[in-house]
This record gives structure tokens, C-alpha cells and sequence, in this order.
């Protein structure tokens, strides 16, 4: 007689802890805040040098010079990408300080209602200005 | 009754607290406060394209102020900082040999923070300087 293969008993589903997240929102913030910084060395350093130093820096800037660069497609585009990785990246650096500091359950949930709120302000008005610029403005 | 456990200037298991790791920690965070706000500051000025040249002109003429310039530098060394910072701290996540480099990259991205900054700052604050001490 040949002996039954073994088998191991079946184990019991791993219990769910009810306090911790379902999701992996933490982990996709930490991998986002790596991605987006690479993207806005380039695109803000790049912004720096251009605006502040490269031909007299801030002093050649006015709406003439503003109106000159967002008739090109390619500084929109920038400008946009720059903005919402910006933003994006900075919310969820002040999320994780007012996470890190912030004792009091409400304090803490108020603190980030306040820059949620403020952040999705800037983020639609800067949006908005891009798309709606008009040079003839007056 | 046990004795004390011998004490230490050195925090137990960690090199961590109170040396380049930390303080570099510090300094992004803070320098990342300064750039959030100013960003907020930023694009609300710019968004002033939208209501009228004037407007957006006046705004900019701020900047150009040398009290303001001064400030722009200090803007810059603090997002240069942050990048740089930024690059080393990927650098500790996935490069195999970061976490072990970390003193050392923090030491590098200093010396290239130094020598951006210095030529840099020349040619932020040449304008200014040149108009309130120069001889024309």
C-alpha cells in the first residue's frame, strides 16, 4: 500500500486588521514624490535658471515676456507639468508634516481639510490662466 | 538593584540622530515648507496675467525691488538644496551602496550647491547691485 501524498491542512484566511488601510495610498505617495522630484529637477531648475538668471534674470520679466513664451506649445506644456507635480508633490510633503506633527485627531483633520481646500484652489487657477491666457488682454 | 546602563553621547543602535542624516532631513523639510508657500505666492501673482498687463506688471516690478532680490536668492539656494537633497535621498532608497554613501553624497551635493550658487547669486544680484552702488 503507498502512502498518501501529504498535504498541508488548509490555513485560515489572514485576518484583516481593522484599523489599517486597505489600500497602498502610502506606498504609491512615497513612489510618487520620487518620480514627480525627478521630473521637477529638471523642470524647475530649468524654470530657475531661465527666469532668474540666464540675460539679466527677473528684471527682463513682464506680461510682453510672459505673452512671448505661452504662444509656444512646448512652454505650456511645461509651465502645466510643472504646476500640477508642483502642487501635487508639495500637498503631500505638507500632508505628511501636519501627519508628523499634528497631535490632535480634529487639528490634524482640519490642518489638511485647509490644504486640500487651498491647494485645489491654486491648482485649478493656475490651470485655468494657462488654458484661458489671452496676449490682447486689456 | 541593576546599574545604569553605561551612557553614551551616541544614541543606542543608530547613527542617525543628531548628525548629517538628520539635519539634512531637517533642511528639506524646511526648505520645503519655504517653497510650498512661495509656490502658493506664485502662482496666485502670476495668475494676474488673467486680469490685466498692468496689473501682472506691477506685481513682477515687486520682485525687482532689492530687498525682494535678496530673497530670490535665498529661494533659489533653497530649491537648488531641496533638489539636490532630493537626488541623494533616491539615491539612499535604491541604490544599492546609497545608504552607506549617505554622509558622503550629502558632502557632495553641498560642494555643488556652493559652486551653483556662488556664480549664480552673481548674476541674480549683479542688476541690483550695479543700481544702487553703481557710479552711472
Amino acid at each position: 500500500m503507498t502512502a498518501a501524498p501529504l498535504i498541508d491542512a488548509p490555513r485560515s484566511p489572514r485576518k484583516r486588521n481593522r484599523t489599517r488601510s486597505r489600500t497602498n495610498f502610502e506606498l504609491y505617495a512615497w513612489m510618487f514624490m520620487r518620480l514627480s522630484g525627478l521630473l521637477l529637477v529638471v523642470l524647475v531648475l530649468g524654470h530657475l535658471f531661465i527666469m532668474n538668471i540666464l540675460d539679466g534674470g527677473v528684471h527682463r520679466l513682464g506680461f510682453a515676456f510672459v505673452a512671448g513664451r505661452w504662444a509656444s506649445p512646448f512652454w505650456q506644456v511645461w509651465d502645466l507639468s510643472m504646476l500640477w507635480l508642483a502642487q501635487l508633490h508639495g500637498t503631500n510633503g505638507m500632508r505628511v508634516i501636519i501627519n508628523d506633527y499634528a497631535q490632535r485627531d480634529g487639528t490634524r483633520f482640519w490642518l489638511k481639510m485647509l490644504l486640500y481646500t487651498a491647494s485645489t484652489l491654486v491648482l485649478l487657477t493656475g490651470t485655468l490662466v494657462i488654458f484661458t491666457f489671452d496676449p490682447n488682454i486689456s | 538593584m541593576p546599574s545604569a546602563a553605561p551612557t553614551s553621547r551616541r544614541p543606542a543602535g543608530t547613527l542617525y540622530r543628531g548628525r548629517e542624516g538628520m539635519w539634512s532631513w531637517v533642511a528639506h523639510r524646511v526648505t520645503g515648507v519655504l517653497i510650498f508657500f512661495f509656490l502658493f505666492v506664485h502662482v496666485l501673482d502670476t495668475a494676474l496675467v488673467r486680469v490685466s498687463p498692468e496689473a501682472y506688471n506691477a506685481v513682477i516690478e515687486a520682485y525687482k525691488n532689492p530687498v525682494m532680490n535678496v530673497m530670490e536668492v535665498g529661494l533659489v539656494g533653497a530649491v537648488l538644496y531641496h533638489a539636490l537633497n532630493g537626488l541623494r535621498v533616491i539615491a539612499v532608497d535604491f541604490w544599492e551602496r546609497g545608504p552607506r554613501l549617505q554622509k558622503q553624497m550629502l558632502w557632495a551635493i553641498l560642494a555643488i550647491w556652493l559652486v551653483v550658487m556662488v556664480p549664480g547669486t552673481y548674476f541674480m544680484v549683479a542688476r541690483t547691485v550695479a543700481d544702487l552702488f553703481g557710479s552711472n
